[in-house]
């Protein structure tokens, strides 16, 4: 981060700590559904998962990309907003490097999502999360989940610079917040019908909760991990590459 | 010395022609009114000029910087108070000063915003978002931001539409000790008075182009002589506008 970046950075992060609540309403719905899930549909699942599997620590991880699928919606509309009252137009003026105006949104978009699933980890605690993990594994939680706000970021990157009203730039991160219900990350894959089972299993949340189910409970990762890799790398570059793009005709 | 140099220029949206070969200069130090009305293309004008549009062809030269070859150098030279203003609501109007302080490296960046709020009036409210401010406070802000770091050339897309005429009459004010310091001042306006009080020199943009530009005195010259019966009465440059479109759509018609 250069200087005139972290100038920018540091004016974003006051609007997210005057309002706090934009982290907080990030939060509580992915909490109100984690709740719903381990005390209703909870023990219902378990029934059907190896013994001895801890369903807090199972759907966790898919809490937490849900999330991070809805906190970016506020990078898009933080943009969007920056647009509108011209501020943006106003720092392009400036002999400042264009792009600091945009990687301030970026960073500030990975430290509140950050932000936000810290707040989850300690409301799962209460509800009996454990972790087995070790310090390279928490790392590499941390490191899974930065880069998938990354990638997303860069896709709710193109709504805020393109979209014409507000409700326009955030509205895409809806069907992604749902996107971890078709996946692996609340109940095993086996007993959906077949076309349902096919997307789940090929989507890219299941590979990262996979992934990060394995880290948390300190068990081999495998292959997973590389596909949830390749999957946040290849979602970042080509939605970085669209970003960059929006940004040059903005 | 010319400060804004702008020669066939031409802009189009889409196919359609919004500036088709302007050309103007604005020297050092002057106060310079781009006077049309609404979709003249005043904003247009103004966006290219400070990097934020690209021309579609002729030339835009600010303090001798090509606006497109030497974007980064015409940006180290102007300030921009856009037609709507572009305040920071979340922060105060202290912070949003200091902002702009520091993105300018500005040494001293809270002293300075300490005497712009000074300035414009705005030492009560300093520390108050600048969310909370009436109209004519947030386009006080907007300028006082504006003038972080002295620079040498001010574009003021349309400083006073939509204040009261007190409002007015404090913009008029600022941009009168502005050009004083010998700061050079391109505004665009739609108030014919305001561009007769204010400017060294006006140019009118009409469809595109610039149908007259010169001196209130040399624009009052172009008056049309079948109204010289009137003479005693001096003619406001709203009469002379009027006058010289009607001329324009004749000579067009013939
Ligand atoms: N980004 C754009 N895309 C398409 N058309 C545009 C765009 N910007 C401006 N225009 C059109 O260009 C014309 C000139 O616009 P401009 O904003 O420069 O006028 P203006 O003189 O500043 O008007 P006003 O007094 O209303 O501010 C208008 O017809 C407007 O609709
Ligand atoms: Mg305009």
């Amino acid at each position: 981060m250069n200087g005139k970046t972290g100038v920018l950075f540091g004016r974003l992060m006051r609007h997210i700590l005057r309002s706090p609540d934009t982290i907080i309403t990030v939060a509580i719905t992915p909490i109100a559904i984690m709740l719903m899930f381990v005390y209703v549909f909870g023990g219902a699942i378990t029934a059907s998962l190896p013994s001895g599997v801890n369903y807090v620590n199972y759907q966790l991880p898919g809490i937490l990309l849900m999330a991070i699928n809805s906190g970016i919606s506020y990078t898009a509309f933080r943009m969007f907003g920056d647009r509108q009252s011209g501020i943006f137009s106003r720092f392009h003026s400036m002999p400042i490097r264009r792009s600091s105006a945009l990687w301030a949104h970026v960073f500030v978009s990975l430290v509140s999502n950050m932000l936000t699933v810290a707040i989850i980890f300690l409301v799962a605690l209460p509800m009996g999360f454990r972790s087995s993990a070790g310090i390279l594994e928490w790392l590499s939680v941390a490191g899974i989940l930065a880069l998938f706000t990354l990638a997303l970021t860069w896709v709710a990157v193109i709504p805020g610079l393109v979209a014409k009203s507000a409700e326009g730039a955030s509205v895409f991160s809806y069907p992604l917040i749902f996107l971890p219900m078709f996946s692996s990350a609340f109940a095993p894959t086996e007993t959906m019908p077949a076309a349902v089972r096919w997307f789940a299993e090929n989507q890219p949340i299941t590979s990262i909760v996979e992934t990060l189910r394995s880290l948390l409970n300190a068990e081999p990762a495998g292959n997973e991990i590389w596909i949830a890799l390749a999957w946040c790398a290849g979602i970042a570059l080509v939605a970085y590459f669209f970003a960059m793009r929006a940004y040059g005709r903005a | 010395m010319t400060a804004v140099d702008v020669r066939g220029l031409r802009k189009s949206f889409k196919g359609v022609s919004v500036l088709c070969g302007v050309d103007f200069a604005v020297s050092r130090g002057e106060i310079f009114a781009l006077l049309g009305s609404n979709g003249a293309g005043k904003t247009t004008a103004v966006n290219i000029l400070s990097t934020l549009l690209r021309p579609d062809g002729g030339s835009a030269r600010v303090c001798g910087f090509d606006v497109s070859d030497r974007p980064d150098e015409v940006r180290k030279s102007i300030s921009l108070t856009g037609q709507f203003a572009a305040v920071d609501d979340i922060l105060t109007g202290r912070e949003n000063l200091i902002l702009i302080a520091k993105l300018r490296d500005v040494a001293a960046a809270k002293q300075t915003a300490a005497e712009l709020l000074e300035r414009f009036g705005l030492t009560d409210a300093a520390d108050r978002r600048a969310g909370t401010y009436s109209g004519g406070m947030k386009r006080r802000l907007d300028i006082a931001m504006s003038l972080v770091d002295d620079p040498p050339v001010v574009f003021l897309d349309e400083p006073t539409t939509g204040l009261d005429p007190e409002g007015r009459l404090e913009v008029w004010k600022t941009v009168k000790e502005l050009a004083g310091g010998g700061t050079t001042i391109l505004l665009t306006t739609q108030y014919l008075e305001e561009a007769e009080q204010l400017a060294d020199k006006i140019a009118i943009l009409h469809e595109g182009r610039i149908i007259a530009s010169g001196t209130l005195d040399e624009l009052k010259k172009l008056f049309p002589p079948a109204k010289v019966e009137y003479v005693e009465k001096q003619p406001t440059l709203e009469e002379i506008f009027l006058a010289i479109i009607g001329k324009n759509i004749e000579t067009e018609g013939n």
